[in-house]
């Protein structure tokens, strides 16, 4: 086993073995700690500590990915998603350098807010997906759900990726009464209606299955008052969006 | 009439339908969109069915017994379900649903069988089975051990076939609508000249059973005649081919009640002539599908005399009807044809079943287009399980076969296999820590291991122990093994399906073990952790104490897995050093069908931590809730059980939540295709697949009677889910469901 350091050892929330829902087809999702952001409604709150997490060696990570390559087939593989992975671009760059050395499908599940030097020889060289968080189209619906300012640096990100020619999904979390606005989608729709990289939005249906996590860790939730969309809301968003991208999915 | 058009080969010259299949098959390579939906001929009898199966069910689970008959290929008439819109015809008896006696097994057990539901055999048949004849259990009793008898009652070896039909055999059912019976007659008579002497016992042995081979032939003639249909003749149309293939199985399951009939492989044999009678305009998809349907239909119906105990081992009253589909030719052809998806497909016609069995022989090179019909299929009823045929094709050498019972290969028409039910792992281990003696009643099983009377358990000792249990309990398993089937063929000899069989067959044994996940768990707790063992007066271990972590079985961990993969093989190679009746070749299976529910009364506590009386695992499955690593990983720990260590199958049963599998229909297909092609690359044997929520068997144990076909898969084979026991139906609910998002 070799030892450990800073540079071959990610700080790790959760792995989960059998993701179907974090890219295309099977996939090992590692979920990493610690994210700058405070989305109101998110479902892994306890990875947004950027001082938690267990350290795990890359290469341990890599015999796991490579235990479960033969369940990947021809669209599965490796998901990195947090927390925010890019806060760790750095050792990343080793973690997919390596599984790309076994021929595994690495992706980036983001929200855009990293662009340094490691980051764009991360999402240049090694990323074959990536998945962008697209969380509000105004900079004030974006402070309120993330606490954090400048949305513009997600739409730079997308930039770079788009510069890339490489592959992109787009994802956005559909909250009824914050983001499910017709306006807000057709925003959305017209911005990116002329990027060629992007296959395919996800529409992710809003939930509270984390709700109680955020009690555990003695935060309110303030999204207590919001119900999970209808299917009808659901189909209402999927058909604006259809005639802005290729494929719309309902994650 | 047409005649059909069949390119020659071998088998125009000697029996070999295999030979057959390869020379004339269209492989498809298409989707599912030609297929139609059930014709009204089918749809009315499928109502008469439904509502029979529904008064059966009210009716204590029998609908009506015939007394007076003892059940063989011809002895009774001709029984319809609505004569007018049966386009297959033939029943067991001569009435739908009514069972028959069949009491050359066991007589005991067919008087208790009628007894629970307040009838008894007629004053005629009493006589005979009380004063003259004697059946394969009374021959297995007279010749039984008082050694065995202990290892028997006591639960280290359990559900063995000896009051009951051992089944398992094959017939390889599609011959007689090739060649027609009085080819096969003839064959058989060729064979028969020429046994000749010295009249040795094998000799002698072998002349009788071809004599009574002729005469069972003979009589499927008549049970023919019975329905207006001449099988002395091949097959002459698509529709003939079906109805003989069933009369050909029908005339097993009317002489014999073993507890797995398997149908083989007759899917792709009947596309030929299908495909055929399409080509030439005789008959519409329609048609074809009603054949299939009404084939499938006949097979549903399939019901013996069981009694209540019975239940324990093999719940929901299953009769095995396996049939195996795909797979690929050692050519490298598929095997897949349009009766492929057919047959599947009437899972939808008909609704979800758990019989007949489906087993999809799956295979990398199957078409995509068929993988993902199958995980369609699957997803959407739960009803189908899948087996390696990569695995099995290349292993043991051969592309023509089906699968006995759950996991079982056997090669169609030249192999055929003993059933052996299985025997008690984890209790074997704990006669290692308990000095050789049951830890339930203290009785001495096994000589040559001392009493340990450390504080903590020595894993070094405990595996020298358990290598003398393994040892002793594997030459008592096989001391029985022998006598039962000694006495089956003697007393039960299956005519029928062995008429359908070359002459003197290549014979496979197919012993079995239950409890691999506690053996492989308590081991890693011996060695990993402290295990401290709390004894009572006598000696015997009554609990454990474990003190500390240790890896588990189910998590992709080696450390503990290499326990399960080298307790199967270790287990087998004491089976293989000991002689077998009839040279039978040594097959071992880790299966348990419902009975892990039973083997867990029977066992003491484990050093896993495992109380006493609770359930094991089904197959070899890790313990419920200790695989914590994902889906991916459980699967994992089970493929690296060596399949040459356990030819006659290893048995793992997934459960997972429709969300779990994917977002949408389009994920989840592709997903589970791609879980069985990667579980499959790392050599695993088989998978039983239930795509379901557990708030849906919660509601179905609340108001079975709106759940009339919910079909779940447990070790090895499917059953109505309403038809299980409660404890039954609590155990399958309490098993793991993988379940992330």
């Amino acid at each position: 086993m070799p030892i450990k350091t800073a540079e071959n050892t990610l700080k790790v929330h959760s792995i989960e073995s059998y993701g179907t829902h974090d890219g295309p087809g099977i996939r090992m999702v590692v979920f990493l700690q610690g994210c700058k952001l405070k989305c109101l409604y998110c479902h892994n709150p306890d990875s947004i500590d950027t001082h938690g997490g267990e350290e795990h060696a890359i290469e341990d990570l890599v015999r796991r990915a490579v235990n479960m390559k033969s369940y990947f087939g021809i669209k599965g593989g490796v998901t990195v998603s947090g927390g925010e992975p890019l806060l760790q671009s750095k050792e990343l760059i080793h973690f997919f350098k390596r599984l790309k050395e076994e021929g595994i499908h690495t992706n980036i599940d983001t929200n855009g807010r990293v662009l340094n030097h490691f980051t764009e020889e991360l999402l240049d060289d090694y990323a074959d997906l990536v998945m962008l968080d697209i969380k509000h189209m105004t900079e004030d619906g974006y402070q309120y759900l993330t606490g954090a300012k400048n949305k513009n640096t997600t739409f730079t990100f997308a930039k770079h990726r788009e510069a890339s020619g490489k592959k992109m999904w787009l994802r956005y979390v559909l909250i009824p009464g914050i983001t499910n606005k017709p306006e807000l989608l057709h925003a959305m729709g017209n911005y990116f209606k002329e990027y060629k990289t992007i296959e395919k939005i996800e529409l992710q249906p809003y939930h509270k299955l984390g709700v109680h996590k955020w009690d555990a860790l003695g935060w309110e939730y303030k999204l207590n008052h919001i119900k999970e969309n209808t299917d009808d809301e659901l189909k209402e968003a999927e058909s604006i969006l259809k005639a802005y991208f290729k494929e719309v999915k309902i994650n | 009439m047409k005649v059909l058009e069949f390119k020659n080969g071998i088998w125009d010259k000697e029996i070999n339908v295999r030979d057959f299949v390869i020379q004339n098959i269209t492989p498809y390579y298409g989707n599912h969109d030609f297929l139609v939906g059930p014709s009204q001929k089918t749809q009315k009898l499928w109502d008469i069915c439904k509502s029979a199966v529904k008064e059966e069910r009210q009716n204590n689970g029998v609908r009506s017994v015939d007394t007076e008959t003892i059940s063989g290929v011809n002895s009774f008439e001709a029984g319809y379900i609505d004569k007018e819109n049966e386009t297959i015809v033939g029943l067991q008896t001569n009435e739908l649903l009514k069972r028959a006696m069949k009491p050359f097994g066991g007589y005991k057990v067919v008087q208790k069988a009628l007894s629970e539901h307040g009838l008894a055999p007629s004053d005629a048949v009493n006589e005979l089975f009380t004063k003259y004849v004697k059946t394969h259990n009374d021959g297995v009793f007279s010749a039984y051990t008082a050694e065995i008898k202990k290892f028997r009652s006591l639960g280290f070896l359990t559900g063995l076939p000896d009051n009951y039909a051992r089944g398992r055999v094959i017939g390889d059912y599609r011959r007689i609508a090739l060649y027609g019976i009085d080819k096969l007659i003839e064959t058989k008579k060729e064979d028969f000249s020429k046994i000749n002497g010295p009249m040795s016992d094998s000799v002698i042995r072998l002349r009788e059973e071809v004599a009574e081979q002729i005469g069972a032939l003979k009589d499927m003639i008549a049970m023919g005649n019975h329905y207006g249909l001449d099988l002395s003749r091949p097959a002459q149309n698509a529709q003939e081919a079906v109805q003989w293939t069933y009369m050909a199985y029908l005339a097993a399951v009317k002489e014999q009640d073993g507890a797995a009939m398997s149908l083989g492989n007759v899917s792709s044999f009947l596309d030929i002539y299908i495909t055929q009678d399409l080509e030439a305009g005789l008959i519409t998809e329609e048609e074809a599908q009603e054949y299939i349907d009404q084939f499938v239909m006949k097979l549903r119906m399939v019901r013996h005399l069981r009694m209540e105990a019975y239940d324990e081992i093999f719940a929901g009253d299953p009769t095995w009807v396996t049939e195996a589909i795909g797979g690929m030719f050692a050519d490298g052809r598929t095997k897949v044809t349009k009766t492929s998806f057919r047959f599947l497909h009437t899972l939808y016609n008909l609704g979800p079943s758990p019989e007949p069995n489906i087993t999809i022989l799956w295979s990398y090179g199957l078409p995509q287009n068929f993988k993902n019909y199958c995980a369609k299929v699957s997803i959407d009823t739960s009803s189908i399980q899948f087996e390696n045929d990569e695995l099995m094709r290349i292993t043991r050498d051969s592309d023509d076969y089906g699968i006995a019972c759950c996991v079982s290969f056997q090669e169609i028409g030249k192999q055929i296999q003993f059933f052996g039910a299985r025997t008690n792992l984890a209790k074997t281990l704990l006669l290692a820590i308990n000095g050789g003696k049951c830890e339930n009643t203290g009785t001495q099983m096994v000589e040559g291991i001392a009493p340990m009377t450390d504080e903590v358990l020595d894993f070094d000792k405990v595996m020298d122990n358990f290598k003398i249990s393994m040892k002793e309990v594997a030459r008592v398993y096989n001391d029985s093994m022998n006598i039962i089937h000694y006495m089956h063929d003697k007393y039960y000899y299956e005519k029928a399906q062995m008429a359908l069989i070359d002459t003197n067959p290549m014979i496979n044994i197919a012993y079995g073990i239950a409890g691999l996940s506690i053996v492989a768990d308590s081991l890693s707790a011996i060695k990993y952790a402290k295990v401290k063992p709390i004894r009572n007066e006598e000696g015997l271990t009554v609990d454990f104490i474990i003190e500390g972590e240790f890896p588990k079985y189910g998590n992709d961990d080696d450390r503990v897995d290499v326990f399960a993969a080298n307790a199967v093989a270790d287990f087998n190679n004491e089976l293989k050093k000991l002689p077998v009746y009839k040279d039978a070749a040594v097959t071992m299976s880790v299966l348990t069908i419902t009975s892990n529910v039973v083997y867990g009364k029977k066992t003491g506590a484990t050093p896993d931590g495992r109380a006493k009386g609770i359930p094991f695992a089904p197959g070899a499955n890790p313990m419920h809730g200790r695989d914590s690593n994902g889906a991916i990983a459980s699967l994992n720990s089970v493929a690296k059980i060596n399949y040459e260590d356990s030819q006659d199958g290893i048995s793992n049963t997934f459960s997972i939540v429709p969300k779990s599998l994917g977002a949408n229909e389009e994920d989840r297909i592709d997903n589970l295709a791609a879980t069985l092609d990667g579980y499959f690359d790392r050599g695993a044997q088989h998978l039983n697949v239930n795509v379901l929520d557990k708030e849906t068997l919660l509601d179905a144990m609340e108001n079975p009677e709106e759940y009339p076909q919910l079909t779940i898969r447990v070790s090895g084979y499917a059953v109505n889910f309403i038809r299980l026991t409660k404890e039954q139906q609590m155990e399958v609910i309490t098993r793991s469901f993988h379940e992330s998002m």
